[in-house]
């Protein structure tokens, strides 16, 4: 069984919106992503290459036109799927959005996080432990019986994501969920995403045009047009400088520099740096070797 | 300049009162409001006044806030008893000027309806609106209302579209401020003209408001879907209401005070 290791097995996805006349506007195109469970797995595409719009086909949100979407061993493109089916689905890969405001329910903190145990019929008492787990998770315990509205963005994007955990998702899928948060909130949503991958063992699929963010994952999938274009290690992807530029997208900076370092002045470095002590690291050693040359 | 408003009128405390199942406010407000129509002569009326207070003082709500929370049905209760000292006929004529005639009756029934409005507005207030918070509220109904669904009354809809509005409220609030910064920025103005000048300078607000509502309306509904949010079928609640001793205390009180009214009723 080669599906049993994947949380998301997508084969051939195809979908397109209708335009106002009634034309379809393809926007997914043969589309095939399969995740493993437990990575951490980064989607990057500038805006309208269809990322957000296959995140909501990975959710059961939209229904795909074509193709095969395989959930947790499940098939979902078959006619006899239940509504308890789609429900145990989507408890399985949770979602937070880009917009904090629009995604929390309820008046208070911890009732918000509630809702969605709530929804699937857990026992009061499983649910309290739940989501003192969550809020426990997000280290937002002290903010349990505070409303929504008195919280920062950053804390408000980390509610959302403990109401996504209180329902024990195998995967998360974040949709730019970083886009409306100040630096320090996104620093704070950042670590917490980590947190919960390595600590929790939660699939992260996190949907991005932030080069720093997607340099922390596993894998980088970039989209353009609905179509995948690279799908690689970060460190892989990111080498495809010229590619990535020639599709709108950029690199993360220390990345561009050495890469036009070595390209423009002709110097000798690597091209596929992510960090900056590595980069560092190959300067230093540049700068001895051609201060030998010159002795 | 929108961030005052307050609303929900709720007073957070940790009286008695504040303690009270919603479910079981909701029961008792309706026995008192039995109890104040009840009543039909002096001893009856000040002894549904003085509980009205009695409450008050239960509630450990400032009188003076409450006070000030009449203000707006003042003109209400000046026009109740303006109608009934005119317009009521009886046995006792006080005062006869030309075709205005006061009967004695007639300021009975004044004070009376001054006294029952108030009774009314103050106990109401203080049992439910000041010492129950909104979410509380709104639970309460869903459960006391549960039996409706019955009927096909879409009661779990209902509370679960007040939970959502008393949400956003202050969301919206924030953006209404946001929304007339950035068209006070590019020159509107709100402060002068006319009436039909003012409210035509409100469309600039509202048709972005409305807009971003509907936007956020959208958004909200696919991020419930994706928690999986089906209506009020199968779902389970965290808290659970439990009722306690002192929720039967207060409805034995109650319905004393009910059965005494009428005794009085029975009596004078």
């Amino acid at each position: 069984m080669e599906s049993k290791n994947y949380i998301i097995d997508a084969k051939n996805l195809c979908f397109s919106y209708k335009n106002e006349d009634g034309d379809p506007l393809p926007v997914i195109k043969n589309v095939s992503l399969a995740v493993e469970k437990g990575s951490f797995v980064a989607v990057l595409g500038h805006n309208g290459s269809g990322k957000s719009t296959l995140a909501k086909l990975l959710n059961l949100v939209l229904t795909p036109d074509s193709g095969s979407l395989v959930i947790d061993g499940c098939e979902t493109m078959r006619d006899d799927l239940t509504d308890a089916d789609i429900y145990d689905l989507r408890r399985k890969i949770g979602m937070v959005f880009q917009n904090p405001d629009n995604q929390l329910v309820a008046t208070i903190v911890e009732e918000d996080i509630a809702f969605g145990p709530e929804n699937l019929g857990i026992p009061p008492k499983e649910i309290r432990t739940r989501v003192d787990e969550a809020l426990k998770a997000v280290n937002m315990t002290e903010f349990a019986h505070h409303s929504p509205s008195q919280l920062s963005g950053g804390q408000k994007q980390r509610i959302a994501i403990a109401g996504i955990i209180a329902m024990l998702p195998d995967c998360i899928i974040f949709d730019e969920s970083t886009a409306m948060l100040d630096p320090a909130g996104r620093a704070e949503v950042m670590d917490t995403i980590e947190r919960l991958n390595k600590e929790k063992g939660i699939t992260v699929l996190l949907i991005t045009h932030y080069m720093d963010e997607a340099v922390r994952a596993d894998r980088v999938v970039v989209m353009n047009h609905g179509e995948i274009l690279l799908d690689d290690a970060p460190r892989h992807v990111f080498s495809e400088v010229e590619k990535l530029k020639s599709v709108g997208l950029d690199v993360p900076q220390v990345t561009d520099l050495m890469w036009r370092l070595k390209k423009d002045a002709g110097f000798d470095l690597p091209g596929d740096l992510l960090h900056s002590d590595e980069a560092v690291e190959a300067l230093g050693k540049l700068w001895k070797k051609l201060s030998g040359e010159e002795a | 300049m929108l961030r005052d408003v307050t609303l929900g009128q709720y007073f957070p405390g940790n009286s008695l009162l504040h303690k009270l199942d919603p479910r079981m406010k909701i029961f008792l407000i309706i026995i008192y409001i039995v109890t104040i129509f009840s009543a039909n002569n002096p001893v009856s009326f000040a002894v549904v006044l003085a509980s009205a207070f009695v409450l008050v003082f239960l509630s450990k709500i400032p009188l003076k806030l409450i006070l000030k929370g009449l203000k707006p049905v003042f003109v209400i209760m000046i026009f109740t008893a303006f109608i009934n000292i005119f317009w009521t006929t009886g046995d006792h004529l006080l005062i006869s000027w030309k075709f205005i005639k006061i009967y004695a009756e007639g300021i009975q029934y004044a004070i009376f309806m001054v006294v029952r409005v108030l009774s009314l507005i103050i106990g109401s207030s203080v049992l439910l609106t000041y010492t129950t918070s909104p979410i509380a509220l709104t639970d309460g109904l869903e459960r006391v209302l549960g039996p409706l669904k019955v009927l096909h009354i879409p009661v779990h809809e209902f509370s679960m579209m007040m939970t959502i509005a008393l949400r956003f409220i202050p969301t919206l609030i924030e953006e209404t401020d946001k929304i007339i910064n950035a068209q006070k920025a590019r020159g509107a103005d709100f402060s002068s003209g006319n009436l039909i000048e003012r409210a035509k300078a409100l469309v600039p607000i509202m048709v972005p408001l409305f807009v971003s509502a509907f936007h956020r309306a959208d958004e909200l509904a696919i991020a419930m879907e994706c928690r999986c949010y089906h209506g009020g079928e199968g779902r389970t609640r965290m808290t659970q209401l439990h009722l306690h001793t002192r929720d039967f205390v207060v409805l034995g009180a109650l319905l004393i005070l009910l059965a005494g009214i009428i005794v009085l009723n029975i009596i004078f």
